[in-house]
């Protein structure tokens, strides 16, 4: 029986060598760049902000109500340009992660119960399929909403799976045009990363966001 | 009434994740916040969320879940050498994992030093948790 420590450190080598292998023997035709975080920080805005400025094209609908996205999206064979070099993926967007679902918080944005209900169902069922692709994803944008508190475990618990399972890794702290933002606060709980500030609504910062796609998905 | 339940490191340290998962979140449905000894592993953490959605229904809601871990990147280099190696010997049972059922637990903020459990009975439950003890 290994401790957690070693364990730890076996899975990390395992995962390494998975990574590697699956990099020199797939016959990788479609590179996959996740939109990952907690609800309401705005992967789909991001999303559509992406897909209109390299499709022509929206990806989602976007709403103030939580768990807007409950299903996993998938927009096909974009391609990002910039000084010389070509970066295509498929962007999957994913639903946001939470550890709670309560129908009741969908009846308090005025929904009737059999919907609140369906919904928060389906809600449930989105966290499951983004915590499946999880494994499947080669490179993820973790987008977390600059005016809330980073520190939530949702938050730790996606960053560590990913720093985990060796997939690089954009930070993007979305919503700067509000006065709460607090990029600093994000910086320091995320030390490991470089973080991003963005206003995907406005498109504020956006060329920083691909110049930082590049280098890391690089 | 508000239920705490400590589980010491050795309750679950021989149980595979599947036992463990299934063990946490049977005494979180019998509305207890646990104080669990240690970290569950990171693909633990996912599991868990994802059997908690698995769950759900009218009664259960879900968990707040909050991890204090030692944070080792403001350390100086030997203490953090110290680190590394207890890390090594001692590996998830550093820490301390706090799971609670949603119905309970309103919210679980965190911080670099400190934990702050709000509740939905009382107003607010603060369990001064300082990191670097």
């Amino acid at each position: 029986m290994f401790t957690g420590g070693v364990y730890d450190m076996l899975k990390a080598v395992q995962n390494l060598v998975n990574n590697v292998v699956k990099r020199l023997f797939s016959k990788k035709k479609d590179y996959r760049l996740g939109l990952y975080g907690p609800p309401n920080g705005g992967k789909t805005t991001i999303a559509n902000r992406i897909c209109q400025d390299w499709l022509g094209e929206s990806m989602g609908n976007v709403s103030n109500v939580a768990h807007e996205t409950r299903e996993i999206q998938i927009k096909e064979q974009i391609t990002m340009k910039s000084k010389g070099k070509e970066l295509a993926f498929n962007l999957v967007d994913t639903p946001g992660i939470a550890t709670k679902v309560d129908y009741e918080d969908f009846l308090k944005q005025g929904l009737k119960e059999k919907e609140a209900k369906r919904r928060a169902k389906e809600a449930t069922k989105g966290i499951i399929d983004a915590i499946k692709w999880l494994d499947d994803m080669d490179a993820v944008i973790i987008v977390l909403d600059a005016t809330k508190d980073p520190y939530s475990q949702v938050n730790i618990t996606i960053v560590g799976n990913l720093q985990a399972r060796d997939i690089p890794v954009v930070l993007v702290a979305n919503k700067i045009d509000l006065k709460k933002a607090d990029m600093k606060r994000i910086e320091a709980a995320f030390p490991q990363y470089r973080v991003v500030g963005v206003s995907a609504k406005y498109g504020t910062n956006i060329d920083e966001f691909y110049k930082a796609l590049f280098e890391v998905v690089d | 009434m508000l239920t705490l339940q400590y589980i010491p490191h050795h309750e679950i340290e021989n149980l595979d994740s599947n036992k463990r998962i299934k063990k946490l979140l049977k005494n979180v449905k019998e509305n207890k916040i646990l104080l669990v000894e240690g970290r569950l592993k990171r693909e633990e953490e996912t599991e868990l969320i994802k059997r908690t959605m698995e769950d759900i229904d009218d009664s259960f809601k879900g968990i707040e879940l909050g991890v204090i871990h030692p944070n080792k990147s403001n350390l100086p280099f030997f203490n953090k050498m110290k680190r590394v190696f207890i890390d090594f010997l001692l590996g998830d049972r550093q820490g301390l994992t706090i799971i609670g059922p949603a119905t309970v637990v309103k919210e679980i903020k965190q911080d670099p030093d400190k934990i702050q459990l709000l509740t939905s009975n009382i107003e607010e439950a603060q369990v001064g948790l300082d990191k670097k003890k």
